[in-house]
Protein backbone atom coordinates (compact mmCIF):
# COMPACT_ATOMS: atom_id res chain seq x y z
CA UNK A 1 0.00 0.00 0.00
CA UNK A 2 1.68 3.11 -0.80
CA UNK A 3 0.68 6.65 -1.88
CA UNK A 4 1.40 8.28 -4.90
CA UNK A 5 2.07 12.16 -5.86
CA UNK A 6 -1.51 12.88 -7.50
CA UNK A 7 -3.02 11.10 -4.21
CA UNK A 8 -0.98 13.56 -1.83
CA UNK A 9 -2.18 16.69 -4.03
CA UNK A 10 -5.83 15.28 -4.10
CA UNK A 11 -5.92 14.69 0.00
CA UNK A 12 -4.17 18.27 0.11
CA UNK A 13 -7.38 19.65 -2.04
CA UNK A 14 -9.96 17.77 0.25
CA UNK A 15 -7.85 19.28 3.43
CA UNK A 16 -7.50 22.62 2.14
CA UNK A 17 -4.10 23.10 2.10
CA UNK A 18 -1.83 24.75 -0.22
CA UNK A 19 1.43 22.83 -0.28
CA UNK A 20 4.10 23.68 -2.46
CA UNK A 21 6.02 20.74 -4.88
CA UNK A 22 8.74 20.07 -1.58
CA UNK A 23 5.98 19.63 0.80
CA UNK A 24 4.17 17.52 -1.48
CA UNK A 25 7.04 15.07 -1.42
CA UNK A 26 8.19 15.38 2.12
CA UNK A 27 4.20 14.22 2.67
CA UNK A 28 4.65 11.60 -0.09
CA UNK A 29 7.09 10.01 2.10
CA UNK A 30 5.55 10.46 5.82
CA UNK A 31 2.51 9.26 4.80
CA UNK A 32 3.89 6.03 3.25
CA UNK A 33 6.47 5.79 6.28
CA UNK A 34 3.02 5.99 8.51
CA UNK A 35 1.09 3.77 6.20
CA UNK A 36 3.80 1.02 6.12
CA UNK A 37 2.77 1.17 10.09
CA UNK A 38 -0.62 0.84 10.21
CA UNK A 39 0.02 -2.65 8.14
CA UNK A 40 0.44 -4.31 11.78
CA UNK A 41 -3.39 -4.16 11.91
CA UNK A 42 -4.15 -5.15 8.72
CA UNK A 43 -4.27 -8.64 9.23
CA UNK A 44 -5.91 -8.50 12.95
CA UNK A 45 -9.19 -9.95 13.48
CA UNK A 46 -11.08 -7.80 14.80
CA UNK A 47 -14.43 -9.75 13.28
CA UNK A 48 -17.69 -9.22 14.91
CA UNK A 49 -15.74 -6.31 17.45
CA UNK A 50 -17.87 -3.07 17.83
CA UNK A 51 -16.07 -0.17 16.89
CA UNK A 52 -15.55 2.01 19.91
CA UNK A 53 -15.26 5.72 19.37
CA UNK A 54 -15.22 6.84 23.02
CA UNK A 55 -13.72 6.42 26.07
CA UNK A 56 -16.44 6.92 27.66
CA UNK A 57 -20.13 6.33 26.48
CA UNK A 58 -22.30 8.95 27.14
CA UNK A 59 -26.23 8.72 25.52
CA UNK A 60 -28.20 11.92 25.30
CA UNK A 61 -26.48 14.55 26.77
CA UNK A 62 -29.07 18.00 26.44
CA UNK A 63 -28.91 21.23 27.53
CA UNK A 64 -31.80 22.97 28.73
CA UNK A 65 -33.31 25.27 26.52
CA UNK A 66 -32.93 28.43 28.53
CA UNK A 67 -31.53 31.80 27.93
CA UNK A 68 -27.81 32.49 28.93
CA UNK A 69 -25.83 35.46 29.06
CA UNK A 70 -23.21 35.08 25.86
CA UNK A 71 -20.51 37.49 24.36
CA UNK A 72 -21.26 40.54 23.43
CA UNK A 73 -21.19 41.10 19.63
CA UNK A 74 -18.13 43.61 20.06
CA UNK A 75 -16.32 40.81 21.88
CA UNK A 76 -17.44 38.24 19.41
CA UNK A 77 -16.03 40.24 16.32
CA UNK A 78 -12.37 41.39 18.11
CA UNK A 79 -10.64 38.57 16.68
CA UNK A 80 -11.95 38.94 13.03
CA UNK A 81 -9.47 39.73 10.32
CA UNK A 82 -12.03 42.30 8.67
CA UNK A 83 -15.49 43.61 9.99
CA UNK A 84 -17.89 46.73 9.25
CA UNK A 85 -20.84 47.73 10.89
CA UNK A 86 -20.87 45.38 13.01
CA UNK A 87 -20.68 41.96 10.59
CA UNK A 88 -17.73 39.75 9.76
CA UNK A 89 -16.59 40.74 6.45
CA UNK A 90 -16.57 37.08 4.51
CA UNK A 91 -14.41 36.71 1.34
CA UNK A 92 -16.31 36.61 -1.69
CA UNK A 93 -17.94 33.53 -2.92
CA UNK A 94 -20.06 34.05 -6.11
CA UNK A 95 -18.25 36.49 -8.82
CA UNK A 96 -19.07 39.56 -9.65
CA UNK B 1 17.36 29.81 56.45
CA UNK B 2 14.43 28.95 55.01
CA UNK B 3 14.03 27.57 51.37
CA UNK B 4 12.82 30.39 48.88
CA UNK B 5 9.34 30.31 47.64
CA UNK B 6 10.28 29.56 44.45
CA UNK B 7 11.56 26.36 45.55
CA UNK B 8 8.38 25.68 48.26
CA UNK B 9 5.81 23.13 47.23
CA UNK B 10 2.11 24.34 46.39
CA UNK B 11 0.85 22.72 49.47
CA UNK B 12 3.47 24.79 51.63
CA UNK B 13 2.78 28.26 49.98
CA UNK B 14 -0.91 27.59 50.09
CA UNK B 15 -0.69 26.71 54.61
CA UNK B 16 1.75 29.39 54.34
CA UNK B 17 -0.47 32.02 52.44
CA UNK B 18 -3.68 31.14 54.88
CA UNK B 19 -1.28 31.19 57.82
CA UNK B 20 -0.73 35.24 57.04
CA UNK B 21 3.46 34.69 57.76
CA UNK B 22 3.59 35.39 53.44
CA UNK B 23 1.19 37.55 50.99
CA UNK B 24 0.00 36.20 47.59
CA UNK B 25 1.79 39.53 46.10
CA UNK B 26 4.58 38.07 47.62
CA UNK B 27 4.80 34.72 46.24
CA UNK B 28 3.70 36.19 42.43
CA UNK B 29 6.89 38.36 42.90
CA UNK B 30 9.11 35.53 43.59
CA UNK B 31 8.08 33.62 40.92
CA UNK B 32 8.08 36.48 38.31
CA UNK B 33 11.65 37.14 39.75
CA UNK B 34 12.73 33.75 39.43
CA UNK B 35 11.06 33.85 35.50
CA UNK B 36 13.32 36.85 35.11
CA UNK B 37 16.34 34.70 35.73
CA UNK B 38 15.44 31.87 34.22
CA UNK B 39 13.50 31.43 31.14
CA UNK B 40 16.07 32.99 28.66
CA UNK B 41 17.60 29.97 29.12
CA UNK B 42 14.50 28.09 29.55
CA UNK B 43 12.01 28.98 27.45
CA UNK B 44 8.91 28.11 29.05
CA UNK B 45 6.76 31.07 28.64
CA UNK B 46 5.15 32.44 25.39
CA UNK B 47 3.29 35.17 26.80
CA UNK B 48 3.80 36.16 30.47
CA UNK B 49 1.26 39.24 31.43
CA UNK B 50 2.93 40.80 34.51
CA UNK B 51 0.02 43.12 35.48
CA UNK B 52 -3.11 40.20 35.17
CA UNK B 53 -0.51 38.11 37.37
CA UNK B 54 0.07 41.57 39.72
CA UNK B 55 -3.51 41.77 39.64
CA UNK B 56 -4.73 37.84 40.22
CA UNK B 57 -2.22 37.83 42.88
CA UNK B 58 -3.82 40.68 44.29
CA UNK B 59 -7.17 39.65 43.90
CA UNK B 60 -6.37 36.34 45.94
CA UNK B 61 -4.67 38.09 48.86
CA UNK B 62 -8.40 39.92 49.17
CA UNK B 63 -9.81 36.81 49.55
CA UNK B 64 -7.56 35.45 51.68
CA UNK B 65 -8.24 38.63 53.90
CA UNK B 66 -11.89 37.46 54.12
CA UNK B 67 -10.80 34.26 54.71
CA UNK B 68 -12.05 32.92 51.19
CA UNK B 69 -10.79 31.09 48.37
CA UNK B 70 -10.09 27.70 47.86
CA UNK B 71 -7.17 25.21 49.37
CA UNK B 72 -4.66 26.85 46.58
CA UNK B 73 -5.69 30.72 46.95
CA UNK B 74 -2.66 32.63 45.99
CA UNK B 75 -0.51 29.84 44.73
CA UNK B 76 0.56 30.45 40.85
CA UNK B 77 -0.47 27.98 38.37
CA UNK B 78 1.37 28.34 34.75
CA UNK B 79 -1.17 27.52 31.99
CA UNK B 80 -0.77 25.44 28.84
CA UNK B 81 -1.10 27.74 25.51
CA UNK B 82 -4.13 25.83 24.01
CA UNK B 83 -6.17 26.61 27.30
CA UNK B 84 -8.31 29.48 26.63
CA UNK B 85 -7.81 32.85 28.77
CA UNK B 86 -9.47 35.84 28.48
CA UNK B 87 -7.89 38.72 27.10
CA UNK B 88 -4.71 36.90 27.13
CA UNK B 89 -3.31 35.49 23.95
CA UNK B 90 -3.58 31.67 23.35
CA UNK B 91 -1.78 31.00 20.37
CA UNK B 92 -1.52 27.61 20.49
CA UNK B 93 2.00 27.93 19.44
CA UNK B 94 0.62 28.12 15.93
CA UNK B 95 1.46 31.05 13.29
CA UNK B 96 -2.37 30.83 12.30
CA UNK B 97 -3.90 32.07 16.04
CA UNK B 98 -0.53 34.08 16.81
CA UNK B 99 -3.05 36.92 17.52
CA UNK B 100 -5.80 35.33 18.79
CA UNK B 101 -7.00 37.06 21.88
CA UNK B 102 -10.05 34.74 23.52
CA UNK B 103 -13.26 36.42 24.50
CA UNK B 104 -13.62 33.77 27.24
CA UNK B 105 -12.18 31.74 29.95
CA UNK B 106 -12.21 27.73 29.76
CA UNK B 107 -14.24 26.39 32.82
CA UNK B 108 -11.12 25.15 34.19
CA UNK B 109 -9.56 28.77 34.22
CA UNK B 110 -12.94 30.07 35.61
CA UNK B 111 -12.52 27.26 38.16
CA UNK B 112 -9.11 28.58 39.25
CA UNK B 113 -10.45 32.08 39.18
CA UNK B 114 -12.99 31.49 40.74
CA UNK B 115 -10.24 29.81 44.19
CA UNK B 116 -7.94 32.42 43.50
CA UNK B 117 -5.40 30.85 42.05
CA UNK B 118 -3.09 32.83 40.12
CA UNK B 119 -2.92 32.31 36.44
CA UNK B 120 0.86 33.02 35.48
CA UNK B 121 1.79 32.94 31.90
CA UNK B 122 1.00 30.65 28.78
CA UNK B 123 3.57 28.14 28.16
CA UNK B 124 5.06 26.99 25.43
CA UNK B 125 3.71 23.77 23.55
CA UNK B 126 3.98 21.68 20.04
CA UNK B 127 1.93 23.28 17.78
CA UNK B 128 -1.36 22.70 18.46
CA UNK B 129 -0.29 19.96 20.74
CA UNK B 130 1.44 17.85 17.91
CA UNK B 131 4.27 16.39 18.99
CA UNK B 132 6.62 15.08 21.63
CA UNK B 133 9.67 17.47 22.11
CA UNK B 134 8.29 21.16 21.96
CA UNK B 135 10.25 21.64 18.81
CA UNK B 136 7.05 21.68 16.55
CA UNK B 137 6.38 25.01 18.24
CA UNK B 138 6.08 28.05 15.56
CA UNK B 139 7.74 30.58 18.31
CA UNK B 140 10.64 29.47 20.42
CA UNK B 141 12.51 26.16 21.77
CA UNK B 142 11.72 24.86 25.16
CA UNK B 143 14.90 23.37 27.04
CA UNK B 144 15.25 21.27 29.55
CA UNK B 145 15.94 22.42 33.09
CA UNK B 146 18.11 19.19 33.98
CA UNK B 147 20.26 19.66 30.38
CA UNK B 148 19.48 22.59 28.63
CA UNK B 149 20.71 21.12 25.24
CA UNK B 150 17.48 18.37 25.56
CA UNK B 151 14.06 18.63 24.87
CA UNK B 152 11.81 18.96 27.76
CA UNK B 153 9.07 16.49 25.87
CA UNK B 154 5.91 17.04 24.42
CA UNK B 155 3.74 18.63 23.89
CA UNK B 156 3.30 20.33 27.27
CA UNK B 157 6.89 20.95 27.09
CA UNK B 158 6.58 24.25 28.31
CA UNK B 159 4.26 23.23 31.11
CA UNK B 160 6.91 20.48 32.56
CA UNK B 161 9.89 22.76 31.90
CA UNK B 162 8.47 25.66 34.19
CA UNK B 163 7.72 23.79 36.75
CA UNK B 164 11.39 21.57 37.14
CA UNK B 165 13.20 25.27 36.73
CA UNK B 166 10.99 26.37 39.74
CA UNK B 167 9.10 28.99 37.88
CA UNK B 168 6.52 27.61 39.32
CA UNK B 169 5.13 24.93 41.25
CA UNK B 170 2.26 24.02 39.41
CA UNK B 171 1.07 23.89 35.90
CA UNK B 172 -1.61 22.89 33.45
CA UNK B 173 -0.80 20.80 30.66
CA UNK B 174 -3.14 18.61 27.99
CA UNK B 175 -2.78 15.02 27.10
CA UNK B 176 -4.19 13.43 24.35
CA UNK B 177 -1.40 10.23 23.50
CA UNK B 178 1.15 11.01 26.53
CA UNK B 179 1.21 15.03 26.22
CA UNK B 180 1.59 15.36 30.24
CA UNK B 181 3.19 12.03 31.69
CA UNK B 182 5.92 12.11 28.89
CA UNK B 183 7.33 15.80 29.70
CA UNK B 184 6.87 14.96 33.58
CA UNK B 185 8.98 11.84 32.92
CA UNK B 186 11.40 13.46 31.11
CA UNK B 187 11.89 16.63 33.37
CA UNK B 188 11.25 14.91 36.63
CA UNK B 189 8.14 15.70 37.58
CA UNK B 190 4.77 14.18 38.94
CA UNK B 191 2.59 14.52 35.73
CA UNK B 192 -1.73 13.59 35.87
CA UNK B 193 -3.98 12.66 33.10
CA UNK B 194 -7.51 12.26 34.87
CA UNK B 195 -10.20 10.21 33.51
CA UNK B 196 -12.03 11.64 30.61
CA UNK B 197 -14.85 13.54 31.69
CA UNK B 198 -13.68 14.26 34.56
CA UNK B 199 -11.77 17.87 34.14
CA UNK B 200 -13.85 19.92 31.60
CA UNK B 201 -12.46 20.54 27.49
CA UNK B 202 -14.68 23.56 27.57
CA UNK B 203 -12.00 26.21 26.20
CA UNK B 204 -9.53 23.86 25.36
CA UNK B 205 -8.47 23.97 22.08
CA UNK B 206 -9.21 20.53 20.80
CA UNK B 207 -7.20 18.20 18.98
CA UNK B 208 -8.53 14.84 19.44
CA UNK B 209 -11.90 15.24 21.16
CA UNK B 210 -12.45 11.50 21.70
CA UNK B 211 -8.98 11.43 23.67
CA UNK B 212 -8.14 14.87 25.09
CA UNK B 213 -7.75 15.68 28.57
CA UNK B 214 -6.59 18.57 30.81
CA UNK B 215 -4.25 17.63 33.43
CA UNK B 216 -1.79 18.96 36.43
CA UNK B 217 2.03 18.85 36.56
CA UNK B 218 3.44 19.41 40.17
CA UNK B 219 6.72 18.24 41.84
CA UNK B 220 5.17 16.08 44.32
CA UNK B 221 1.66 14.05 44.30
CA UNK B 222 0.19 16.18 47.24
CA UNK B 223 0.55 19.48 45.04
CA UNK B 224 -0.54 17.71 41.71
CA UNK B 225 -3.84 15.74 43.68
CA UNK B 226 -4.90 19.42 44.91
CA UNK B 227 -4.91 21.29 41.40
CA UNK B 228 -6.74 17.92 40.10
CA UNK B 229 -9.45 18.39 42.93
CA UNK B 230 -9.14 22.32 41.93
CA UNK B 231 -10.11 21.47 38.26
CA UNK B 232 -12.24 18.66 38.31
CA UNK B 233 -15.96 18.37 38.40
CA UNK B 234 -18.94 18.31 36.01
CA UNK B 235 -19.36 20.81 33.63
CA UNK B 236 -22.63 21.71 31.47
CA UNK B 237 -20.86 22.97 29.05
CA UNK B 238 -18.93 19.96 28.16
CA UNK B 239 -21.06 17.45 26.70
CA UNK B 240 -18.64 14.31 27.54
CA UNK B 241 -18.30 15.60 30.97
CA UNK B 242 -18.62 12.85 33.75
CA UNK B 243 -21.58 13.64 36.21
CA UNK B 244 -19.10 12.72 39.00
CA UNK B 245 -18.04 14.86 41.74
CA UNK B 246 -14.45 17.07 41.76
CA UNK B 247 -11.66 15.01 42.35
CA UNK B 248 -11.11 14.40 46.42
CA UNK B 249 -7.82 14.50 48.13
CA UNK B 250 -8.76 13.89 52.02
CA UNK B 251 -7.89 10.09 51.48
CA UNK B 252 -4.58 10.89 49.70
CA UNK B 253 -1.75 9.85 52.09
CA UNK B 254 -3.85 6.78 53.69
CA UNK B 255 -2.93 4.26 51.26
CA UNK B 256 -0.49 1.61 52.02
CA UNK B 257 2.07 -0.48 49.62
CA UNK B 258 1.86 -3.46 51.61
CA UNK B 259 -0.70 -6.36 49.57
CA UNK B 260 -0.80 -3.95 46.52
CA UNK B 261 -1.17 -5.92 43.37
CA UNK B 262 0.19 -3.95 40.26
CA UNK B 263 0.28 -5.71 36.75
CA UNK B 264 3.19 -4.67 34.46
CA UNK B 265 2.46 -5.66 30.63
CA UNK B 266 5.36 -7.31 28.87
CA UNK B 267 4.64 -5.59 25.91
CA UNK B 268 5.36 -1.80 27.45
CA UNK B 269 8.99 -3.91 28.55
CA UNK B 270 10.06 -4.41 24.93
CA UNK B 271 13.79 -3.61 23.64
CA UNK B 272 12.57 -0.64 22.72
CA UNK B 273 12.71 0.78 26.69
CA UNK B 274 16.51 1.80 26.87
CA UNK B 275 18.83 -0.09 29.21
CA UNK B 276 19.16 2.99 31.14
CA UNK B 277 15.54 3.71 32.00
CA UNK B 278 15.04 -0.13 32.00
CA UNK B 279 17.39 -0.24 34.46
CA UNK B 280 16.04 2.37 36.96
CA UNK B 281 12.52 1.32 36.55
CA UNK B 282 14.24 -2.16 37.65
CA UNK B 283 15.61 -0.66 40.99
CA UNK B 284 12.27 1.07 41.62
CA UNK B 285 10.26 -2.12 41.54
CA UNK B 286 12.80 -3.70 43.70
CA UNK B 287 12.06 -1.09 45.98
CA UNK B 288 8.50 -1.54 45.86
CA UNK B 289 8.14 -5.44 46.13
CA UNK B 290 10.60 -4.41 49.77
CA UNK B 291 7.51 -2.83 50.92
CA UNK B 292 5.16 -5.35 50.13
CA UNK B 293 4.08 -4.34 46.53
CA UNK B 294 3.11 -7.72 44.32
CA UNK B 295 4.33 -6.94 40.58
CA UNK B 296 3.22 -9.33 38.24
CA UNK B 297 3.81 -9.39 34.55
CA UNK B 298 0.87 -9.72 32.40
CA UNK B 299 0.18 -10.05 28.52
CA UNK B 300 -2.23 -7.10 27.06
CA UNK B 301 -1.46 -7.91 23.39
CA UNK B 302 -3.39 -5.21 21.82
CA UNK B 303 -0.99 -2.45 23.55
CA UNK B 304 1.33 -3.09 20.36
CA UNK B 305 -0.90 -1.44 17.99
CA UNK B 306 -1.08 1.30 20.08
CA UNK B 307 0.74 3.52 17.99
CA UNK B 308 -1.20 2.34 14.57
CA UNK B 309 -4.39 2.94 16.42
CA UNK B 310 -3.37 6.36 18.07
CA UNK B 311 -2.09 7.61 14.38
CA UNK B 312 -5.55 6.60 12.90
CA UNK B 313 -7.69 7.92 15.62
CA UNK B 314 -5.91 11.02 16.92
CA UNK B 315 -5.19 12.69 13.00
CA UNK B 316 -8.48 11.93 11.84
CA UNK B 317 -10.38 13.74 14.77
CA UNK B 318 -7.63 16.62 14.27
CA UNK B 319 -8.26 16.92 10.77
CA UNK B 320 -12.25 17.96 11.68
CA UNK B 321 -10.96 19.62 14.64
CA UNK B 322 -8.39 21.87 12.61
CA UNK B 323 -11.22 22.59 9.80
CA UNK B 324 -12.30 25.10 11.67
CA UNK B 325 -9.60 27.52 10.87
CA UNK B 326 -10.32 29.26 7.61
CA UNK B 327 -9.84 32.48 8.54
CA UNK B 328 -13.10 33.89 8.54
CA UNK B 329 -14.10 34.86 12.02
CA UNK B 330 -10.65 35.21 13.59
CA UNK B 331 -6.91 34.10 13.12
CA UNK B 332 -4.87 34.72 10.54
CA UNK B 333 -6.66 35.48 6.99
CA UNK B 334 -4.27 35.42 3.47
CA UNK B 335 -5.34 36.07 0.28
CA UNK B 336 -5.43 33.18 -2.84
CA UNK B 337 -7.20 32.23 -6.12
CA UNK B 338 -11.00 31.89 -5.18
CA UNK B 339 -12.43 31.81 -1.64
CA UNK B 340 -11.28 27.97 -1.59
CA UNK B 341 -7.83 29.38 -2.25
CA UNK B 342 -8.06 32.18 0.71
CA UNK B 343 -8.86 29.43 3.13
CA UNK B 344 -5.88 26.35 1.72
CA UNK B 345 -3.43 30.07 1.86
CA UNK B 346 -4.41 30.93 5.22
CA UNK B 347 -3.85 27.29 6.24
CA UNK B 348 -1.23 26.21 4.09
CA UNK B 349 0.76 29.08 5.25
CA UNK B 350 -0.48 28.98 9.07
CA UNK B 351 0.27 25.65 9.97
CA UNK B 352 3.60 24.52 10.40
CA UNK B 353 4.48 21.14 8.90
CA UNK B 354 3.49 18.68 11.42
CA UNK B 355 -0.18 19.84 11.90
CA UNK B 356 -0.13 19.55 8.06
CA UNK B 357 1.34 16.15 8.17
CA UNK B 358 -1.43 15.35 10.78
CA UNK B 359 -4.10 16.76 8.95
CA UNK B 360 -3.36 15.08 6.13
CA UNK B 361 -2.84 11.23 7.11
CA UNK B 362 -6.31 12.33 8.96
CA UNK B 363 -8.32 12.93 5.78
CA UNK B 364 -6.69 10.37 4.09
CA UNK B 365 -7.97 7.77 6.89
CA UNK B 366 -11.49 9.45 6.53
CA UNK B 367 -11.76 9.62 2.62
CA UNK B 368 -13.73 7.30 0.55
CA UNK B 369 -12.40 3.72 -0.10
CA UNK B 370 -10.42 3.83 3.35
CA UNK B 371 -12.50 4.74 5.90
CA UNK B 372 -13.44 0.94 7.18
CA UNK B 373 -9.65 -0.40 6.26
CA UNK B 374 -8.24 2.48 8.91
CA UNK B 375 -10.86 4.13 10.75
CA UNK B 376 -12.95 1.91 11.47
CA UNK B 377 -10.46 -1.15 11.83
CA UNK B 378 -8.45 1.51 14.44
CA UNK B 379 -11.81 1.91 16.58
CA UNK B 380 -12.09 -1.74 16.81
CA UNK B 381 -8.59 -1.87 17.86
CA UNK B 382 -9.04 0.60 20.60
CA UNK B 383 -12.01 -1.61 21.60
CA UNK B 384 -10.13 -4.65 22.06
CA UNK B 385 -7.11 -2.34 23.47
CA UNK B 386 -9.52 -1.31 26.49
CA UNK B 387 -10.90 -4.83 27.05
CA UNK B 388 -7.90 -5.96 27.87
CA UNK B 389 -6.79 -3.40 30.29
CA UNK B 390 -10.59 -3.94 31.65
CA UNK B 391 -10.12 -7.39 32.31
CA UNK B 392 -6.53 -7.10 34.03
CA UNK B 393 -8.25 -4.59 36.77
CA UNK B 394 -10.28 -7.41 37.85
CA UNK B 395 -7.47 -8.80 39.31
CA UNK B 396 -5.22 -5.52 39.82
CA UNK B 397 -5.00 -2.67 41.42
CA UNK B 398 -3.40 -1.11 38.67
CA UNK B 399 -1.35 -1.17 35.74
CA UNK B 400 2.54 0.17 36.11
CA UNK B 401 5.40 0.97 33.67
CA UNK B 402 8.14 3.26 32.21
CA UNK B 403 6.33 6.44 31.42
CA UNK B 404 8.90 7.32 28.01
CA UNK B 405 11.36 4.36 26.20
CA UNK B 406 14.39 7.02 26.73
CA UNK B 407 15.20 9.74 29.17
CA UNK B 408 15.13 13.17 27.33
CA UNK B 409 16.83 13.49 24.10
CA UNK B 410 18.83 16.03 22.45
CA UNK B 411 17.33 19.15 20.97
CA UNK B 412 17.35 18.48 16.93
CA UNK B 413 17.79 14.33 17.47
CA UNK B 414 15.09 13.45 16.47
CA UNK B 415 13.90 16.04 14.13
CA UNK B 416 14.23 14.33 10.62
CA UNK B 417 12.63 11.12 12.20
CA UNK B 418 9.11 11.82 12.71
CA UNK B 419 8.49 8.36 13.02
CA UNK B 420 11.15 7.79 15.94
CA UNK B 421 9.39 10.50 17.49
CA UNK B 422 6.19 9.10 17.15
CA UNK B 423 6.53 5.89 19.04
CA UNK B 424 8.13 7.57 22.10
CA UNK B 425 4.47 7.63 23.14
CA UNK B 426 3.92 3.70 22.87
CA UNK B 427 3.53 3.56 27.09
CA UNK B 428 1.58 6.74 27.40
CA UNK B 429 -1.47 5.97 24.22
CA UNK B 430 -3.10 3.22 25.70
CA UNK B 431 -4.59 5.43 28.98
CA UNK B 432 -5.97 7.67 26.48
CA UNK B 433 -7.49 5.36 24.35
CA UNK B 434 -9.31 4.16 27.10
CA UNK B 435 -10.24 7.48 28.55
CA UNK B 436 -8.36 5.47 32.06
CA UNK B 437 -6.39 8.10 34.63
CA UNK B 438 -2.78 7.98 34.20
CA UNK B 439 0.11 9.46 36.21
CA UNK B 440 3.54 9.63 35.85
CA UNK B 441 5.81 10.07 38.75
CA UNK B 442 9.68 10.04 39.03
CA UNK B 443 11.59 6.54 39.03
CA UNK B 444 15.10 7.76 39.62
CA UNK B 445 18.06 8.72 37.36
CA UNK B 446 19.97 7.49 34.65
CA UNK B 447 22.56 9.09 33.51
CA UNK B 448 21.53 12.12 35.55
CA UNK B 449 18.53 12.29 33.87
CA UNK B 450 15.21 11.81 35.40
CA UNK B 451 13.37 8.34 34.21
CA UNK B 452 9.84 8.03 34.59
CA UNK B 453 7.44 5.58 36.19
CA UNK B 454 3.27 5.10 35.11
CA UNK B 455 0.61 4.02 36.97
CA UNK B 456 -2.68 3.47 35.23
CA UNK B 457 -6.31 2.38 36.38
CA UNK B 458 -9.91 1.82 35.91
CA UNK B 459 -12.17 4.54 34.57
CA UNK B 460 -12.95 6.77 37.40
CA UNK B 461 -10.42 5.89 40.15
CA UNK B 462 -8.43 8.97 40.08
CA UNK B 463 -8.55 9.16 43.59
CA UNK B 464 -7.18 5.70 43.94
CA UNK B 465 -4.54 6.18 41.44
CA UNK B 466 -3.72 9.35 43.22
CA UNK B 467 -3.79 7.75 46.28
CA UNK B 468 -1.17 4.91 45.40
CA UNK B 469 1.35 7.79 43.07
CA UNK B 470 1.49 8.96 46.86
CA UNK B 471 2.19 6.16 48.46
CA UNK B 472 4.82 5.16 45.71
CA UNK B 473 6.56 7.99 46.15
CA UNK B 474 6.96 7.94 49.56
CA UNK B 475 8.77 5.00 49.56
CA UNK B 476 11.12 6.20 46.32
CA UNK B 477 13.91 7.97 46.67
CA UNK B 478 13.44 11.72 46.59
CA UNK B 479 14.31 13.23 42.96
CA UNK B 480 16.81 16.31 43.36
CA UNK B 481 16.05 19.40 41.55
CA UNK B 482 17.90 20.18 38.47
CA UNK B 483 21.15 21.97 39.38
CA UNK B 484 20.39 25.68 37.50
CA UNK B 485 20.16 29.10 38.35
Amino acid sequence: MSISVDEVRHVAKLARLELDEAEILAFQSELNALLGHFQDIASLNVEGIEPKPHAVALRNVWADDVARPSLLRDEALRNAPVTRAGLFIVPQIIED
Amino acid sequence: MSQPLFAQSAADLARRLRAREVSATEVAEAHLDRVSATDPQVGAFLTMPRDEVMADAAAAQAMLDRGEGGPLCGVPVGIKDNISTRGVATTCASKLLENYVPPFDATVIEKLRAQGIVCFGKTNLDEFAMGTSCENSAFQLTRNPWDLDRTPGGSSGGSAACVAAQQVPLSLGSDTGGSIRLPAALCGLVGFKPTYGRVSRYGLIAFGSSLDQIGPFGRTVEDVALLSEAISGYDHLDSTSLDRHPIQTNALKSGSLRGLKLAIPDQLMTDEIQPGVRATFESALDLLRKEGVEITPVSLPSIQYGVTTYYIIAPAEASSNLARFDGIRYGLRLEGEGHIGNVATTRGEGFGHEVKARIMIGTYVLSAGYYDAYYTRAQQVRALMVQEFESTYRDFDAVISPTSPSVAFRLGELKDNPMAMKLLDFCTIPANMGGFPSISIPAGLSDHLPVGLQLTGPIGDDERILQLAYALEQALPPTPSPAMG
